[in-house]
């Protein structure tokens, strides 16, 4: 359990923050400016914070009243940065054994080999840095990581460099970190669908101060303000009812209505969070015409606020709300307002079982 | 070529090497505090190191013939405490050429080392490199390439100086007597033209040869510091 509690100010910005990250991967979110790659640093021992502390399994990093003071190297840790930051003078594999090199370890050669399988970076390893592919620098940058033997990994917005497709080959083995090597992750980011996947726990930081923390669903879902640069989405509890075999589909129950997934997700029974991103919905007023979309949920709109140049629909289904995001253009021809009925249409959800999360785009 | 020309080439090359490596450690050293550390006295230091740039090389060949001669502050020092004598010998004509190289070599690696990315010593902090193996592994390879630049720079200005060496250490032939020093005696006697010519064409030969050495050397470097294949 990383435990964290300390004041820094960096010029005029004041940072006073206190959280807990515990076993699982811990999100740490908030906009741009939050001061969030701070507190991972502070996290890190790459910033030493003006009063606090910092204890990591009942061992003291950093306590300003009895001076003690753990830089980075002192910390077992591993960090993946935004950038990578392969070293640019060494091969692939030269960056691999620079992180076993100053933490002996006994070696399982075996061990390293699937690791290095299973990031898929086995061909890569005499490249020099500067010939890899954005994906494949984050790969070895993971890899690295891991290979310090690190008691805790802080992973600092690792994807946010890449593409849409490369951040696809990237996800399932950030997951596979996450679950099969039992390393307590502290990771920054402020793209929801990468949280809504990843995170067991979520730490929501605002002008450097904590303002909520909790499980994702908790703290992300509902109609709760949300950073600026934060990708607007709801999430649903729902339990799964059946199986419709003849079509290939899932169906879950939730308070907002009836929900259809792409059958083989998960189980009659199950309980899972079903993450709607607020760009996938079509809004509707009135019967709509004969649509492909699968999903349909009825509400009523509960309020509207414009950001960026979008209007954010919040609609209130059931006693559940959920964020649609509409053109101005389409908010103004609709005459959208507070009170009225409207449909909510999309094809495609996120489900998470039991904190696996398994992205599936459902298509009738 | 006379016996006294290879002479003076062989001083010259001698004094220029000496001059170029022995500042080596002390050039990372300044470069790196200049480049990192905030202290009191630093504009100071800074000024000091350049100092040798501004001033006529006169001035600075007598300023080291005080500090240095065998009366001088240190120079008497050295002599009765280690019984080494720089004034008058090839080894002071070494440190009159690496005063003079020395602001030329420091702004070089004071460069390299500004525009390294420091994010880099981080992550190997992360991976429990000490600050001194964070130096050794990282930074030390990646600014090689201003460390070379910084070197060859020295040398040249070593191979080349020729006010501050006469003032501090004469030129003693067989012994200060430099390549510069060897053309201005020639130009200095009559019928010595062809002789100021054949050191001309010397030096012009040395200066490309260290040049083209030079270029290649840094290609590779800085080759191998980005990550590509030289």
């Amino acid at each position: 359990m990383l435990e964290i509690d300390i004041r820094h100010a960096q010029g005029d910005f004041r940072i006073e923050a206190a959280f807990s990250a515990g076993d699982g991967l811990t999100a740490l979110v908030g906009p741009s400016g939050s001061g969030k790659t701070t507190l991972a640093n502070i996290a890190a021992g790459l910033i030493r914070p003006e009063a606090g502390r910092v204890t990591f399994h009942g061992e003291t990093w950093f306590d300003s009243d009895r001076n003690i003071y753990f830089s980075a190297d002192r910390r077992r840790i591993g960090y993946v940065f935004q950038e990578g930051r392969l070293f640019p003078h060494m091969t692939v594999r030269q960056n691999l054994q620079y992180a076993r090199h100053f933490r002996p370890m006994r070696t399982d050669e075996a061990a390293d080999g699937r690791l290095i399988e299973l990031l898929g970076i086995g061909h890569l390893l005499d490249r020099r840095p500067a010939g890899l592919s954005g994906g494949e620098k984050s790969r070895v940058a993971i890899g690295r990581a891991l290979f310090s033997a690190p008691a805790l990994l802080i992973m600092d917005e690792p994807l946010s460099a890449l593409d849409q497709a490369r951040k696809a080959e990237i996800l399932p083995h950030l997951e596979y970190v996450r679950d099969e090597t039992g390393i307590p992750i502290l990771y920054v980011s402020h793209a929801m669908e990468e949280v809504a996947r990843l995170a067991n726990r979520v730490v929501s930081v605002q002008g450097g101060r904590v303002v909520a923390e909790g499980e994702p669903g908790g703290v992300l879902g509902g109609a709760r303000p949300m950073p600026d640069d934060m990708e607007p989405a709801t999430f649903i509890s729902a339990t799964i009812s059946h199986h419709l075999d003849d079509e290939g589909l899932t169906v879950a129950e939730s308070r907002a209505g009836r929900i259809y997934l792409k059958r083989g997700l998960a189980e009659p029974g199950d309980r899972v969070r079903v993450f709607i991103s607020a760009q996938d919905i079509i809004l509707g007023i009135g019967e709509p015409g004969n649509l492909s979309a699968l999903n349909r949920l009825e509400g009523r709109v509960l309020g509207m606020t414009e950001r960026a140049g979008s209007v954010w629909v919040t609609v209130d289904c059931s006693g559940e709300a959920v964020l649609a995001q509409v053109t101005r253009h389409s908010a103004a021809r609709m005459a959208l307002e507070e009170g009225q009925p409207v449909s909510l249409l999309f094809k495609s959800v996120s489900i998470d079982t039991q904190g696996l999360f398994r992205r599936q785009e459902t298509r009738p | 070529m006379s016996e006294d020309d290879w002479i003076a080439l062989a001083i010259s090359l001698k004094v220029a090497v000496v001059a170029s490596a022995a500042s080596l450690p002390f050039g990372i050293a300044v470069a790196w505090l200049l480049a990192r550390k905030s202290f009191p006295g630093k504009s100071v230091l800074n000024g000091l190191v350049h100092l040798p740039l501004i001033l006529p090389p006169v001035v600075t060949g007598y300023i080291l013939l005080i500090l240095f001669g065998r009366k001088g502050a240190i120079g008497s020092v050295l002599d009765q405490v280690f019984g080494i004598v720089l004034s008058f010998r090839w080894t002071g004509a070494a440190l009159a050429a690496a005063v003079m190289g020395f602001p030329l070599m420091v702004r070089a690696i004071r460069l390299s080392i500004e525009s390294l990315d420091r994010g880099l010593e981080s992550a190997a902090s992360t991976l429990g490199a000490s600050p001194f193996n964070v130096f050794r592994t990282i930074t030390l390879p990646l600014i090689m390439p201003g460390i070379v630049t910084g070197t060859i720079l020295a040398f040249a200005k070593a191979m080349g100086e020729f006010g501050a060496t006469i003032t501090f250490v004469s030129a003693i032939p067989g012994e200060t007597k430099t390549l510069a020093a060897a053309i201005y005696g020639y130009t200095q006697v009559p019928g010595g033209d062809a002789g100021a010519m054949r050191l001309t064409l010397i030096s012009v030969v040395v200066s490309l040869a260290a040049l083209l050495a030079s270029e290649l050397l840094a290609r590779r470097v800085q080759a191998r510091t980005e990550g590509r294949d030289a």
